[in-house]
């Protein structure tokens, strides 16, 4: 039996619900007995993992990358802006989505970094305390794990919001400066949505990369399973989609419904692709002209002018489950790595 | 509930799969005492320690931890009990002062408080010229040392130390018994797990031997020395005059074992502390005494004997 056996050893008494096969147990000692607060020494953890982030330099990089894509796009983006015309009355959305050869648009950088940050904030959150042999020190104090992993993951989803919300007041900044005059109150709420399903998204990955900071004792290792995850999605998850709609509903007599029926599988596919809900979500706020992700048929256009802006309410209604979406994703990952940490044995 | 132990466990066990780890363990522990915790390597000691502060769980039987139960009530006890790992480790980009903040904010220390204790705690374990220093900086023995103050931060009533003394040297070792000493002064009651075997015994009141996850032995070094050498004094004698007469006297003392001589050089191995019958015999049997002095059993004797003969049993 190796010394160095991992995580996930512990008995069976351990798992709620189960049943222990050992019969002369005295005390199950079930987490449903417990006594005391399970978040005592919560925000203990929250402030000293955030003061780590942000003095780190790691986070420093990625600051003055994220700071210098945000001035170059939305600068090439207002080039762009002053030699149409004026007329449009989303101009300040159009600061995030506008693109200039050969830059692509700011929001198209942002699913990129995005997912970079949240990776780099946690891939060493867990391991790196096994692999600092402090875990067994700082459990020793009255807190339970439950304290340690919530805190070290919102002191990440924290930090996460900061530099987003800085980075979306830069943009806000630098649109009123260039432009030369105040995103009216819709835009406001739109942006702000934006920005809302901007820290979700990247809340998913957070809760990812925390994930196999647990499973991987390397930190190095959970990184590198952290970006395929990431790769998968961006590059593959499309073409499996369609492939398995492919296969599910063939096209065999090329009936319109066929069609049909496939499309909006693949499409119901992609969207287990966090990608997939944050474009989505990004469409439905920053173009309000989308009315629809699906397949418009002839019968909904009547009576809607094609290219007139949504109403704000209705493009929220449009992109609330893609919301929802990012939100449930951060949850059960967090969930999962949750029951991951419970389990394992803080030995190193 | 009884509060008459400070640590009191009864068969608890501990499994990993099919493999037994720490099995029926009985043990109980006073207020004040320093108790150690012995045996080879996979003994089951740390087990049996992170059991204690409810850092595993266990598969079955009953733990009090100061009337505490640490798989039910874990923060009363981690209150209340200091635990230093083996392998204790910083977070090495922060300043000595700055772990230990941490931890005083996790046990809920209130802040002027908090910088008072560890100011004291540093000077007390000798880093306050290093209190601001970032800990990666550190040599071994100054984490150790850090790790002690860090253990006493949150006023402890128990500590428990796993391998506090590996890796330092001599003169920091002594250092560090010393400051054991003056913890059980306090009241504190300490255990420890060691393989350096005359440091135990220099320090502990009790030991306990472990041997493939069960106490073989338990009990203060000299009822395990009556047990185990079956005595273990070596009286050291020397005697001018005949050797031939006063080996004889010697030989016929009651609970000697042995007597061996080297010009006028006498060892006799004996059950008790029989230095006063030695000097009465060796002077009735003509000898002019010298010198006399006595070995009390030592540990690592016991710990010799005990293995040899159950390898022996096994053999
Ligand atoms: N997570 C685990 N899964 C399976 N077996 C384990 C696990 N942790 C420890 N063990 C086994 O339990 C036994 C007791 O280990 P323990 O660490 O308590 O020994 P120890 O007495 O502290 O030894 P040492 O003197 O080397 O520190 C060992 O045989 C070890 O292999
Ligand atoms: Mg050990």
């Amino acid at each position: 039996m190796s010394m160095l056996k991992p995580a996930l050893s512990l008995p069976s008494d351990q798992i709620p619900g189960k049943q222990s096969d050992q019969p002369q147990v005295t005390q199950p000692a079930t987490r449903r007995g417990r006594e005391g607060s399970p978040w005592t020494g919560l925000w203990a953890v929250v402030t000293k993992d955030m003061a780590d982030h942000l003095t780190s330099t790691r986070m420093r990089i990625l600051e003055i990358l994220i700071v210098l894509t945000a001035a170059g796009t939305v600068y090439a983006a207002m080039q762009t802006l002053r030699t149409t015309v004026s007329e449009d009355p989303f101009l300040f959305l159009k600061l995030f989505t506008t693109a200039r050869d050969p830059l692509p648009a700011f929001v198209s950088f942002l699913s990129f970094l995005v997912p970079l940050i949240a990776i780099a904030l946690t891939f060493d959150a867990v391991n790196g305390e096994f692999n600092q042999r402090t875990l067994s020190r700082v459990l020793a104090q009255p807190i339970y794990r439950d304290a340690l992993l919530m805190g070290k993951f919102l002191a990440s989803f924290f930090t996460l919001t900061l530099v987003l919300t800085a980075i979306w007041l830069l943009i806000i900044g630098l649109g009123i400066l260039g432009l030369g005059l105040p995103p009216n109150g819709e835009e406001v709420v739109r942006a702000f949505t934006f920005l809302i399903a901007t820290i979700f998204y990247g809340g998913i990955w957070l809760a990812l990369a925390l994930v196999f900071s647990t499973v991987f004792r390397q930190p190095a290792t959970a990184a590198l399973a952290s970006i395929a995850v990431w790769l998968f999605f961006i590059i593959f998850w499309g073409i499996v989609a369609d492939v398995v709609a492919q296969v599910i509903r063939p096209i065999t007599i090329g009936m319109p419904q066929e069609l049909l029926a496939q499309a909006e599988l693949a499409q119901t596919l992609a969207r287990f692709s966090p990608n997939t809900l944050y474009v989505e979500a990004m469409m439905g706020l920053l173009h309000p002209a989308v009315r629809s992700f699906g397949f418009v048929l002839p019968s909904e256009l009547q009576g809607a002018m094609l290219g007139a802006p949504l109403p704000l309410d209705q493009s929220l209604l449009l992109i609330w489950p893609q919301i929802t979406g990012l939100i449930a994703g951060t949850l059960l990952l967090f969930a999962l790595c949750y029951t991951l940490f419970q389990r394992q044995e803080i030995r190193a | 509930m009884d509060n008459k132990w400070v640590i009191e466990t009864q068969d608890l066990t501990k499994r990993y799969g099919n493999f037994t780890a720490v099995d029926s363990l009985n043990l109980t522990l006073n207020k004040g005492e320093v108790f150690g915790l012995l045996g080879p390597n996979g003994a089951g000691k740390t087990t049996t320690i992170l059991m204690l502060l409810g850092l595993t769980e266990r598969t079955s039987g009953r733990v009090q931890v100061l009337g505490f139960d640490p798989a039910r009530q874990p923060l009363q006890v981690k209150a209340r009990v200091g635990y230093l790992p083996d392998q204790i480790g910083f977070y090495d980009d922060l300043t000595a002062r700055e772990n230990l903040s941490y931890i005083a904010k996790l046990n809920g220390i209130p802040r002027v408080e908090a910088r008072q204790r560890i100011d004291s705690l540093l000077a007390r374990v000798g880093l306050s010229d290093v209190v601001n220093k970032v800990v990666g900086a550190f040599s071994r023995g100054m984490r150790q040392r850090l790790g002690v103050a860090e253990v006493l931060l949150k006023e402890p009533q128990v500590i428990i130390m796993d391998e506090p003394t590996l890796g330092l040297d001599p003169e920091a070792a002594r250092q560090f018994l010393a400051m054991i000493r003056e913890m059980k002064h306090e009241g504190i009651t300490i255990m420890l797990s060691s393989h350096l075997l005359h440091q135990v015994q220099a320090v502990c009141d009790r030991v306990g031997l472990f041997q493939k996850g069960r106490m073989v032995l338990e009990g203060p070094v000299s009822e395990l020395a009556q047990k185990v050498l079956g005595g273990g004094y070596q009286l050291h004698l020397e005697v001018n005059g005949q050797p031939a007469p006063i080996e004889r006297a010697l030989l016929n003392l009651t609970d000697v074992t042995d007597v061996t001589h080297a010009g006028n050089r006498f060892t006799v191995k004996a059950r008790r502390d029989l230095r006063a019958d030695a000097a009465r015999a060796a002077i009735q049997a003509g000898g002019n005494l010298l010198a006399l002095d006595v070995d009390a059993p030592s540990l690592d004797e016991i710990y010799t004997q005990y293995f040899q003969e159950v390898e022996h049993v096994h053999a």
